[in-house]
């Protein structure tokens, strides 16, 4: 990847976070650490990796995003209105009542959405299920789908685990956010999920781990997915919850409070001058 | 009016269970904070178990220590409890006739802006058809207090629902006395009664305040227990004023109307009119706006009142 793409990427990725901040702001509630520390993820997928256009959202060809973290809503929402799926004014009728943008993405308002999510643990198995319906079709689509590492202790994803490899499910990359927090504490406090890889090794599939909020690596992760075959892969992540705003990363507390105008203004404020 | 917090009596209710019972057990996925188990969690880290993301997990260790003696609550929002481990419940608790408390926060559409994913409004109908299982909606704080001291003396699985939002206080005078299975008549009336449950019972005291100025006279109960339901209160209501509103931040179908619709249809029928949420989801909005929308306001009940008078032919009235 070239030094300028990079660098467009990571102004892209700015004003994303702004975005998000002045989003939750506005909506006085919702998910801040969870939504920072996918925006590398997400703005490497939307505007470097991905095939879409928001001109034609359901062209057949398109590459799918499932958010199965779906508190992780305004990150999404920031992207697609970059991208250019509405207007980003919508942005700041974020949980407002009759608002396209819902509180978790739900494709019944929101264009560029797949599937609804919301309730945690069922993303994989959808992203399963879209992955296969593409390959009886013939379609060379790949299928992305992101998750939490809190959400990865729900029972499901570990049957979706198994499928995506019983079916050599290989038009599907798995991205999981290992911020290492959930509403509670720190994962490994709360209900331990360690060794991570090892249990989707175990489970039949490919594992690569890099740098959340690195670039090079993400892209990197996201073409040596492409060029795995016979198994679905997963890239874990490791991120920092909260990232980019120094006094939100690693605070348990900033999960689902929304900044206030005063933590708004710092954040700006810090965002601006790094 | 004075408003309090059901989930901070449910924390506190369970802190003091805790105290005086060993055997009490706490299970909660990754929202102690929430729910307020966490109050229980601190004092006695022992006997609280975080289940982490894993609500199915959450109810069948639940199972699994009733099954041995312990009386275990097991908390979540009401959406995860009912819905996501739903058939967990049908078959480890319900089936199994074990003791297990099921007792959620975030019932109805005041869950606001996280979204129609995350607002149960089915919660009630998915409890309430399974066999053996007592269903209570608390009106206000102080009655979820005496729900929680009540459930933990009762042998049996149980569902709680409690909210996101604080309710205003109905009984505040101290001479309340939950009794499961035992609607509460909180005012009385003759032209019609309204039967309502959780937040709704305060909506329905404001309508019947103002229909009085109408000169409608309301009999107004507080069907907290929804299963077993009060058959005889709700016959006897029938007898007495002729018509029924039920009100419940639910679907009307297999909520509290439903079930007040099944003791009628069969013993006593009269006019009924269901208040609730018609055949659809939730979305994203402050509680209160989303109460307006969904129309459970006491207008709403009001003007529900007023019409089902016209279906009681044989009475004349003088509405303003
Ligand atoms: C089935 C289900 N149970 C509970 C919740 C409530 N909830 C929302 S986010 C969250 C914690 C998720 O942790 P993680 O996946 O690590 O998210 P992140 O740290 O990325 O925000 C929980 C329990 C939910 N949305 N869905
Ligand atoms: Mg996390």
């Amino acid at each position: 990847m070239e030094e300028a793409d990079i660098e467009r990427l990571k102004a892209i990725a700015k004003d994303i976070r702004k975005d998000i901040l002045i989003m939750l702001n506005k909506a006085t509630s919702g998910h801040t650490g969870g939504s920072l520390s996918v925006v590398e993820i997400l703005v490497a997928l939307f505007f470097s990796k991905m095939r879409h256009d928001p001109n034609n959202v359901h062209y057949r060809e398109r590459d799918r995003f499932v958010l199965s973290k779906g508190h992780a809503a305004p990150a999404l929402y920031a992207v697609l209105s970059r991208c250019g799926y509405f207007d980003r004014k919508e942005l700041f009728e974020l949980r407002k009542l009759g608002s396209h943008l819902q509180g978790h993405p739900d494709s019944k308002f929101t264009p560029g959405v797949e599937v609804p999510t919301g309730s945690l643990g069922q993303g994989l198995s959808m992203a399963n299920g879209i992955a296969l319906a593409l390959r009886l079709d013939k379609i060379p689509s790949r299928v992305y789908v992101l998750l939490g590492d809190g959400e990865v202790q729900e029972g499901q994803v570990w049957e979706a685990a198994m499928t995506a490899a019983h079916y050599k499910i290989d038009n599907l990359c798995a991205i999981l956010d290992n911020n290492g927090l959930q509403i509670d504490g720190w994962v490994k406090d709360v209900m331990n999920i360690e060794p991570l890889g090892k249990k989707w090794e175990a489970f039949g599939w490919e594992v690569l781990e890099i740098d959340g909020h690195d670039f090079n690596q993400i892209l990197d992760a996201l073409d040596k997915a492409e060029k795995i075959k016979g198994r679905p892969t997963i890239i874990i992540a490791h991120t920092i919850k909260g990232k980019g705003v120094s006094f939100f990363e690693n605070q348990v507390k900033y999960h689902g409070i929304a900044p206030n105008d005063i933590e708004l203004e710092k954040a700006l404020k810090e965002l601006d001058s790094n | 009016m004075e408003k309090a917090s059901l989930r901070e009596a449910y924390g506190r209710a369970l802190l003091e269970l805790g105290r005086r019972n060993e055997n009490i057990v706490v299970l909660d996925a990754d929202l102690s904070g929430s729910t307020k188990t966490k109050m229980f969690a601190k004092e006695f880290p022992n006997r609280f178990f975080n289940m982490g993301v894993a609500e199915q997990d959450m109810i069948g260790t639940a199972a699994g220590l009733a099954a041995s003696g312990k009386i275990p609550f097991a908390s979540t929002f009401a959406i995860f409890a009912t819905g996501r481990a739903w058939e967990q419940i049908r078959q480890s608790v319900a089936y199994a006739g074990l003791n297990v408390k099921i007792v959620a926060s975030h019932g109805g559409i005041t869950v606001g802006d996280d979204g129609g994913s995350h607002q149960a409004i089915e919660d009630i109908a998915l409890m309430r058809i399974l066999p053996h299982m007592a269903v209570i909606v608390p009106a206000d704080a102080i009655e979820m207090e005496q729900v929680i001291y009540t459930i933990a003396e009762y042998e049996g699985p149980v569902y709680v629902r409690g909210s996101r939002v604080n309710f205003p206080i109905i009984y505040n005078n101290g001479d309340y006395h939950f009794q499961l299975g035992k609607g509460s008549i909180i005012r009385e009336g003759e032209d019609i009664t309204i039967i309502a449950t959780g937040l709704m019972v305060h909506h329905t005291l404001e309508a019947a305040k103002e229909l009085e100025n109408c000169g409608i006279s309301a009999r107004v109960i507080n069907m907290s227990t929804i299963k077993p339901i009060d058959k005889e209160l709700i016959i006897e209501s029938a007898k007495i004023t002729g018509a029924i509103v039920t009100a419940e931040e639910h679907l009307i179908i297999g909520g509290l109307g439903s079930a007040v619709c099944e003791v009628l249809s069969e013993s006593y029928p009269v006019p009924v009119k269901r208040i609730g949420i018609e055949d659809r989801f939730g979305i994203s909005g402050k509680p209160e706006a989303l109460l307006a929308y969904f129309h459970l306001m006491p207008e709403d009940i009001i003007e529900a009142a007023k019409r089902l008078l016209d279906c009681k032919p044989y009475r004349l009235r003088a509405i303003a």
